[in-house]
């Protein structure tokens, strides 16, 4: 290792200095060494030389950053930036790149690499659980950073120049010295531009959840605990997976697209409007220019620079960003955070009209799937609900990605249908705005390409229908309080009983023999209730469809039963009783089964109310908000129509 | 050809500055700001009858010795002025009173930028690219 930095140092113009390397490797060397040799993927692209422990463990890396006492979340980013996500592990190239980005931080920087360019002494690492990092610690700061300034800077710029082929080699440069030799710059430039850009699509993903969403948590708790190197990048990655849905499925994409920066990979796509959505709730609407405004200055980028981001991206110069518009000025945001230099004109697969093409889908979609958006007002959830019946469930396969936690085999699978569907968008781009608008109205037959997971999702989509039917409420209700008025007064009235059942003759043989299969229905109001009582409701019910007439049919069972059970006991005493006493067990199985029916329909009744109230009342809100209007608009008209009657 | 665009805003300071030979700027400077005045008295005289939607246009402020001064109202108060070589006589007040009004298009296209404080200066290009044809093309 101390050979390799040498090497490094005498080769081309090293990173670090001679001070920051030694303590880097021994550091890295401890790690390596306390993972008693983690064993690392046999990675030829970096050149990790010889040393033997040539990646650091995980869990000792881990530690150790922690033990630099920064967040967990900025932690997260320098894993991220420092490319162990992207190759898996950490060999002493991210190990580098990690520790000089916590420095960074600690020095008051941001997470990014130009921070490495930047002056820094060395990171601290507290509480470290080697003496040998406290003291390489101390001591390190005793080294006097200044004397590394000018080093580390010059050094870097005229690096980063000679190297300066396409922005994202500049990455990549950074890194090579710390490996070692001389070969590293072309040996480089060998690491495919799509895991360059895949890190800096990471690390954009990464990066963008700490000012915009306080979403850390979720990613923190992943990374210590278990061993080896592949585990935490791959905790990383499932973390990732769940809160951005990135990792993979972004080096698979980026492979395909290696000269697209401006590419919108279709997380990122789905990240961006469903950030819209957090701004907009109707995801055909604007964004108007001050709200987009405070958003984007989150981004901490320069005012000059978002001006000019605008400018790109807001086409038709509203003053307000529609969806495509905002993933545009999304994409470019992140991609200038990520060290690209802005484009002169929009690239043409950031145009509005492509991304609107390309993608109509999530403007329907994100209604449904609101996992990230923090505000969504019940009359938005009402409204997704019934868009849910009708919006199409190739749309709704994009989307539980980013909801569930799904594998990586099956966002890989929707992945290659996206993949699939991306190519095909030129093509179908004529065929696509057709379908956009067609989309409302025949959702389910509309497809880019069907996989099984598709279907899977149609078929699961199909049983959740929304709320319960009012109808079957109103009968319920209806029937139900009928049933329980009547319900005392059935001994009274068992004689009127008697008319009622020879007017449907049929109805009580195969509801007999229906009884016990039709007993879990929730309709169920198998009370012995009067005839007359049922009839009434009966004949309410009738109009209605076909479930309901199940209750009515089932209630006149009981009722028939009950009429049969009572009319045996009355009329017939000694027969009766022992023909009584069958229906009795009966009547008594029904009973129990009648009341916990009844429990479920009044539990039904209760939320069908519920909902219902809910929408009166935001109905009612806009009644008064329209009312306020309309009072504010006929006093404008008083006010302006010129006074002629004094 | 006009040889200097300025943009004045409300607070009769300039907001934007663009001339061709660069070297005269603070020449332009000067004229620019005393014609303001000249500007508000035409406004004035005009009245309220002739605001239509494309801002007023009062045309031709002052004829200097080396120069004519064109001046433009929006609605907001901003005012371009610009100053145009006294050789090129064959300019009528419509074409320069279109050229206002293209110029007022594409200063409202800047000003739906949100990012920019309101006195900044403008920095867009696609105003430069625009306000520099413009120069070019009134010959």
């Amino acid at each position: 290792m101390e050979a390799a930095a040498g090497g490094g140092c005498g080769s081309g113009p090293p990173l670090l200095s001679e001070s920051e390397q030694q303590c880097y490797s021994e550091l890295f060397a401890r790690c390596a060494g306390a993972a008693s040799g983690g064993p690392g993927p046999g990675h030829p692209e970096t050149s990790r030389v010889a040393s033997g422990a040539a990646t650091a463990a995980a869990g000792p890396v881990a530690d150790l950053f922690r033990a630099s006492q920064l967040p967990a979340e900025t932690l997260h980013q320098i894993t991220e930036l420092c490319g162990a996500k992207r190759v898996g592990y950490f060999g002493p190239t991210q190990f580098y790149v990690a520790l000089k980005l916590i420095a960074a931080v600690q020095s008051g920087l941001p997470v990014r690499i130009e921070s490495i360019k930047c002056e820094l002494p060395l990171p601290r690492f507290m509480m470290s659980k080697n003496d040998g990092e406290m003291r390489f610690g101390n001591p390190a700061e005793l080294h006097g950073s200044k004397v590394q300034i000018p080093y580390l800077t010059t050094e870097k710029n005229s690096f980063k120049r000679t190297d300066d082929e396409e922005k994202q080699e500049t990455q990549s440069p950074t890194m090579s010295p710390f490996a070692s030799p001389p070969s590293s710059p072309p040996h480089y430039q060998r690491v495919p531009l799509s895991h360059g850009y895949s890190k800096l699509r990471s690390s954009t993903e990464q990066m963008h959840p700490v000012p915009y969403e306080g979403r850390q948590p979720l990613v923190q708790p992943e990374g210590p605990s278990s061993g080896g190197p592949g585990t935490k990048p791959l905790r990383h990655q499932a973390s990732l997976i769940r809160s951005f849905s990135v990792e993979r499925e972004l080096q698979d994409n980026s492979s395909s697209y290696p000269d697209e920066p401006w590419r919108i990979t279709e997380e990122q796509r789905e990240y961006y409007v469903n950030q819209f959505r957090s701004l907009q709730p109707d995801p055909s609407s604007f964004i108007s220019g001050s709200v987009a405004k405070n958003f984007f200055t989150k981004s901490k980028l320069s005012i000059p620079e978002l001006s000019y981001i605008w400018e790109l991206s807001d086409a038709d110069c509203d003053g307000a960003l529609t969806l495509p518009e905002f993933c545009a000025a999304f994409h470019l945001i992140v991609a200038r955070k990520n060290g690209y230099p802005l484009p002169e004109g929009l690239p043409p697969t950031l145009q509005p009209e492509y991304l609107q093409a390309a993608f109509p889908k999530p403007k329907w979609d994100c209604a449904l799937f609101d996992s990230y958006s923090e505000s969504m007002p019940t009359n938005q959830q009402a409204r997704d609900l019934n868009r849910m019946e009708k919006t199409s469930v190739k749309d709704m396969a994009d989307f539980p990605v980013p909801t569930q936690d799904v594998t990586g085999d099956d966002k890989q699978a929707l992945k290659s249908t996206l993949n699939e569907a991306v190519p095909k968008d030129v093509p179908e781009d004529p065929a696509t705005p057709k379908d956009s608008n067609n989309l409302k109205a025949r959702p389910r037959s509309r497809s880019y390409s069907s996989t099984s997971i598709e279907e899977a999702m149609k078929r699961g989509e199909d049983p959740p229908t929304p709320p319960p039917r009012p109808q079957k409420s109103h009968s319920r209700a209806s029937s139900l309080d009928l049933n329980k008025v009547f319900q005392p007064s059935v001994p009274a009235t068992k004689s009127g009983l008697l008319p009622p059942p020879p007017a449907l003759p049929p109805r009580p043989c195969p509801s007999q023999s229906e009884q016990v299969s039709e007993a879990e229905l929730p309709s169920q109001l198998n009370r012995a209730p009067s005839q007359a009582a049922e009839s009434s409701p009966a004949k309410k019910d009738v109009p209605h469809s076909q479930p309901p007439s199940k209750p009515i049919r089932r209630k006149f069972r009981p009722e028939n039963q009950s009429a049969e059970s009572q009319e045996p006991s009355t009329t017939i005493s000694g027969p009766a009783s022992g023909a009584s006493v069958k229906p009795h067990p009966t009547v008594q199985k029904q009973s129990s089964k009648q009341k916990k029916a009844i429990q479920t329909a009044i539990r039904k009744n209760k939320e069908a109310n519920a909902v219902l109230a809910r929408l009166n009342s935001e109905l009612q809100q806009q009644l008064k908000e329209v009312h306020q209007e309309r009072i504010a608009l006929e006093n404008q008209l008083e006010q302006l129509r010129p006074v002629t009657v004094l | 050809m006009a040889v200097c665009i300025m943009v004045i805003v409300k607070e009769n300071y300039p907001f934007y500055v663009r001339s061709i030979p660069v070297e005269n700027e603070l020449k332009f400077h000067s004229v620019v700001h005393t014609s303001l005045d000249l500007v508000d008295e035409k406004i004035s005289a005009m009245g309220k009858a002739l605001v239509d939607q494309r801002g007023l246009c009062p045309g031709l402020l002052y004829p200097t010795e080396d120069y004519k001064v064109y001046g433009y109202v929006t609605n907001s108060k901003v005012k371009f002025v610009t100053l145009v070589d006294s050789s090129n006589t064959a300019h009528r007040d419509n074409e320069i009173c279109s050229m206002f009004w293209k110029l007022h298009n594409s200063y409202t296209d800047v000003t739906c930028n949100p990012f920019p404080n309101p006195g900044d200066r403008i920095r867009p290009r696609v105003f430069d690219n625009m306000v520099t044809s413009l120069m070019t093309q009134v010959c």
